[in-house]
């Protein structure tokens, strides 16, 4: 999981408190969705039982907030083994956007007027992400904008070339054997 | 706001082939708008008619609330020079002339003194991200530089309407992006309007609304508003 590494990736730069972990993650990964409290330390106590991640040391009083966490060699050797192996590539097999062609094919419906309806409100949202990418404080936040403009784009793409297939498609969709008819 | 250029009902076919069959679209003053769709939608015979290069079989164009597509040919090249700017996908530069002197064409065109027209157009080069390469011979520049280059002169006379088709068709993604920075940055401080061609949503997304041709046609009604 990315938030586990994310934290190993920070604890290495330094040791931490859980509060200005989830600062610092905020301010690094956290634009789309702050991470919880909660989730920092269940992460941490889990990292801690694997042996990733030590106490370096406990402040005097009370509440979750008092331990600094620190990577351990066996972190490191994690954090690295992580960062060399690269992510299985996970296109979405079956998008809504899918089922929604084919239904409405099934059905008799437009296909071609929803396509239309998702390409209006898909060019809505890149023009918002670009504006955003284009007011963009950090580079960070800019790629950021355009890790979701390039797959919005990728669902663009697909919508352009699903309108000139719907004939072939409707004729498929139409020609399949109902088991129970 | 009063659109600064329509067209209605457009109409054009070269031979037997239509290419428009009925386009309208209206651009208001300052206005961004990209025309997108298929190839061979018409996309770009929108953009030619509207620009006065091409004469449609039917159908009016309007520019600053004057007809001008029954103009004469000599009237219609006069306005292109004076009120338009143009980007095509390929710079279509002068490849034997420094890029300030790409740039300060319209300015020579219109009979603009040669040392003003280059000062104007030296004055364009820090924008453009090409200072210090004013002498760089057009067909020297890269395809990025070339673009920018392109944008000054599209630019550099003050146009009502800049016409750009497919502006960053050749260009890679941070290339694109630069220019289409430029063409919007600077279209927007002049408060030209800009009517671009692009099949790239990417592009697209920097107009404030996209217009989508198909067969000819403005296809959802969303052109003339």
């Amino acid at each position: 999981m990315a938030v586990s590494h994310a934290l190993l990736g920070l604890l290495e730069e330094s040791s931490r408190h859980g509060y200005d972990l989830k600062r610092s993650y905020d301010r690094r990964f956290g634009e789309v969705k702050p991470i919880r409290f909660g989730q920092i330390y269940r992460t941490l106590s889990q990292l801690e039982r694997d042996g990733l991640v030590e106490v370096a040391g406990v402040e005097a009083g009370s509440g979750p907030d008092r331990k600094r966490y620190a990577i351990t060699p066996e972190g490191v050797t994690d954090l690295d083994t992580w960062l060399h192996e690269p992510e299985e590539p996970r296109p979405h097999r079956q998008s809504v956007l899918f089922t929604k062609v084919v239904v409405a094919l099934l059905s008799g419906r437009s296909a071609a007027r929803f396509l239309d309806m998702q390409r209006g409100v898909h060019m809505d949202a890149m023009r918002t992400l670009t504006a955003a990418r284009r007011g963009a404080a950090t580079t960070q936040d800019a790629l950021l904008a355009d890790y979701q403009l390039f797959h919005l784009e990728a669902d663009l793409r697909w919508i352009d070339h699903t309108e000139t297939r719907l004939g072939a498609l409707a004729e498929e969709v139409r020609d399949e054997p109902d088991p129970h008819g | 706001m009063s659109p600064i250029l329509t067209g209605e009902n457009l109409h054009r076919s070269f031979g037997p082939t239509p290419a428009l069959r009925g386009a309208s679209i209206a651009i208001d003053e300052g206005e961004i708008v990209a025309v997108m769709g298929p190839s061979g939608s018409g996309k770009s015979t929108l953009l030619h008619c509207l620009a006065g290069i091409l004469v449609p079989d039917e159908g009016q164009v309007h520019f600053a609330g004057e007809r001008i597509d029954n103009l004469p040919d000599r009237d219609r090249v006069e306005l292109r020079r004076s009120d338009f700017g143009f980007v095509f996908q390929f710079g279509q530069l002068v490849p034997e002339l420094p890029a300030v002197e790409n740039i300060a064409l319209p300015l020579l065109l219109a009979g603009r003194r040669r040392r003003h027209a280059l000062a104007a157009a030296a004055a364009w080069l820090p924008r453009l991200g090409l200072d210090g390469l004013g002498d760089r011979m057009a067909g020297e520049l890269s395809g990025g530089q070339s673009q920018r280059v392109a944008v000054g002169r599209a630019l550099v006379a003050g146009p009502k309407v800049v016409f750009a088709d497919e502006p960053t068709g050749s260009l890679d993604s941070v290339a694109a992006d630069e220019v289409m920075d430029l063409l919007v940055d600077a279209a927007r401080r002049q408060g030209a309007s800009v009517l671009m061609v692009t099949h790239e949503a990417r592009a697209a997304a920097y107009a404030d609304r996209t217009v989508l041709v198909r067969d000819g046609v403005d296809a959802l009604g969303a052109g003339a508003r």
